[in-house]
């Protein structure tokens, strides 16, 4: 219980900090916003969410008006409209939630959950989670300081699924080179602005040859064009194995959608868990933070 | 040389086995390339001294031009694992470039290798992040994202089917409940993306859950993905058995495998409908072949599921235990173990344990 405790202040302390941190670049931004408070859509989500990002609220203390939004797929008769939100979020440009629950069944009969709908909605494409030790949080690993920068909005999480006969489903992933290429370039831009050295994309190329083929040579030909930022490829896999053995190794990583969410919770397991890590999703004009 | 080293034993190795038991069964051996040789040399001395009642048939895997024309494993090769329906397998080169089927894709055909079996354990003595890892992953290995179908459908967009069948999925379930209550264990552990696959997952998911009604004698949970990745590298512990598709159990087992040392620790076993077929899957170390540096422990404790899986387990258990022992006096560690041992002295120092005890 003590440890939940402490896990949800540092939890806090980092989500507030991320706030915090997105004013004052919007406040250094020539906006028409008058004495300097910023419009801010804000989800409490689910299950924990809604104590969290109240309490958040509160101590943050920081100039911001919050515009809340009850949004749930398992509360779904509750549920604000998806339209409401996306456009609240796209008017504001910024927006802090909570964690969404996402059943296996969709009341609706639906494939894609509401994660995925609000995501598409907006164009959220980029998903940036920033895994660090931090001091106080006992782990096993130390020094961890990596960024994981997945593809959110197509591959395995298309939701496109049928059922070809009785008995035998048929899964699509999508990949494309316009959304592979504009991934690449997130996270070669984002190792740039953050003076980072090094580009990991993980991959499973050798299995899937034209797919996975297809987003890494997307970020080989990215790679060429920084040439200042050390570029690796690392099978899945392997990559797994490599961050439970020797996390430090990593810098910045770009990921496909599916592999991106597992190796998001793999480190953040190394430094004590999701409850300490904070995640935001960029689109190209506004951006959401979000738990892992 | 170490080919040669190979040789010898196999050609030794086998007669004389034959006086030991009067029901000897024929295993086919496929050393492979790099310190394949070495470390099958290894293994079959060490199965030697313990007197196990097997005859090895080794076999040579070199692609060869068949009848059609195209380069493929020879047929002798492939009748020989057909007809003995056991086989251990060294680590192999991977073609580069293609032209030939390889002979993972064509042994798993041949023999319906449809459970991959990865057992991974904390090694006693040899120290990692993680103590007490005891987990077992089961992987559907006939399907899912590995079906390869692909397709480009206009330029710039690419589609991979992910096949899901409940045929496949209820094999693969049934097995892992077996194998869980075979092996003395307590908890299958379901792992699912179904949350966001809800047809595909979800029909892997079902037919867990139907497995599971059918023994309730063995604990059942299901768990994302995510979360097993993330508890994992927290606290390994609370996981037993894990059942899982195609990519998820490629990607788990890897983990697992980092979790007590690497893949130069961790067997592996392919069950299937028609026999099964034992391997290391670390790489081939083509920097330290022929120079009796390798370590054999990954291809020994494979043998030692194979011996498992034969009902030989008095072997298996003699066999293991003077290979944990020999780890964890440290007198005889190979260099990826911190230790300065050659394999050949590992491995004599296992066949003393073996005949000791």
């Amino acid at each position: 219980m003590k440890g939940l405790e402490e896990h949800s202040g540092v939890y806090l302390h980092r989500q507030s900090e991320d706030v915090a941190v997105r004013l004052t670049v919007s406040q250094q931004a020539p906006v028409s916003k008058p004495e300097g408070r910023t419009k801010c859509t804000l989800i409490p989500g689910d299950g924990v969410g809604p104590e969290l990002v109240y309490s958040v609220q509160e101590a943050a203390g920081v100039p911001v008006d919050f515009e809340t939004f009850f949004f749930s797929e398992v509360h779904h008769t509750m549920s604000a409209p998806l339209e409401d939100v996306a456009k609240s979020i796209t008017t504001n440009g910024i927006c802090l939630k909570g964690i969404l629950a996402t059943p296996d069944y969709s009341h609706s009969g639906e494939l894609a959950s509401l994660n995925m709908k609000l995501r598409r909605a907006l164009d959220l494409y980029a998903n940036v989670v920033h895994v660090k030790s931090l001091p106080g949080v006992r782990s096993r690993h130390q020094n961890v300081d990596c960024v994981i920068i997945r593809e959110q909005t197509e591959g395995e999480y298309s939701a496109l699924e049928h059922e070809t006969i009785k008995g035998v489903v048929e899964c699509l992933k999508i990949v494309t080179k316009v959304k592979s290429e504009r991934i690449a370039k997130f996270a070669f831009d984002y190792a740039t602005r953050n003076n980072r050295k090094k580009v990991t994309a993980v991959h499973k190329a050798n299995i899937m040859k034209l797919g996975d083929g297809l987003f890494l040579r997307s970020c080989q030909e990215m790679a060429k064009l920084y040439p200042k930022i050390q570029f690796e490829t690392m099978i899945v896999d392997n990559c797994t194995m490599q961050m439970v053995s020797d996390p430090c190794q990593f810098d910045v990583m770009v990921t496909p959608n599916l592999y991106g969410n597992i190796v998001d919770n793999l480190a953040s397991g190394l430094v004590g868990g999701a409850g300490v890590v904070a995640g935001a999703s960029y689109s190209a004009d506004c951006v959401v933070f979000e738990p892992v | 040389m170490a080919v040669r080293l190979m040789r010898r034993v196999v050609s030794t190795g086998a007669p004389l086995a034959r006086f030991y038991s009067s029901e000897v069964r024929k295993v086919t051996i496929i050393p492979g390339d790099g310190i394949g040789p070495e470390i099958s040399a290894a293994v079959q001395k060490i199965f030697a001294a313990a007197k196990v009642p097997i005859e090895w048939e080794s076999v040579d895997v070199t692609p060869v031009r068949g009848p059609d024309g195209q380069f493929g494993i020879p047929q002798a090769a492939i009748d020989s694992v057909n007809k003995n329906k056991v086989g251990l397998k060294g680590p192999l080169m991977t073609p580069v470039g293609k032209g030939h089927r390889s002979l993972n894709l064509a042994l798993r055909k041949e023999l319906n290798l449809y459970a991959n079996v990865r057992p991974c354990r904390s090694l006693e003595g040899y120290e990692t992040l993680y103590e007490n890892v005891d987990v077992v992953t089961i992987r559907e290995n006939t399907e899912g994202e590995y079906s390869g179908i692909e397709h480009e459908i206009v330029d710039g967009v690419v589609q991979s089917i992910k096949l899901i069948t409940e045929e496949a999925s209820r094999r693969v379930a049934e097995f892992a409940f077996m194998y869980t209550k075979e092996n003395g264990r307590h908890k299958v552990t379901a792992v699912h993306k179904a949350n966001i696959m809800r047809m595909s997952d979800g029909l892997f998911l079902h037919c867990c859950r139907e497995a599971a009604e059918k023994h309730p004698d063995v604990k059942f949970e299901e768990k994302y993905l995510d979360t097993v990745c993330l508890n994992m590298v927290q606290d390994p512990n609370q996981y037993d058995v894990l059942v899982m598709p195609n990519l998820y159990g490629d990607i788990l087992s890897d983990m697992c495998a980092g979790l007590v040392g690497g893949l130069g620790l961790t067997p592996s076993g392919n069950i299937g409908l028609n026999g099964a077929l034992f391997e290391s899957v670390h790489g081939t170390a083509p920097d330290i072949a022929g120079q009796d540096k390798a370590n054999p422990t990954a291809l020994l404790l494979s043998g030692v599921m194979m011996l498992r899986h034969m009902n030989l387990n008095d072997y298996a258990e003699r066999i293991q235990q003077a290979c944990f022992d020999t780890i964890k006096e440290a007198k005889y560690r190979t260099g990826d173990l911190g230790g300065s041992a050659k394999c050949s002295e590992f491995t004599d120092e296992i066949c003393r344990k073996v005949q000791g005890g």
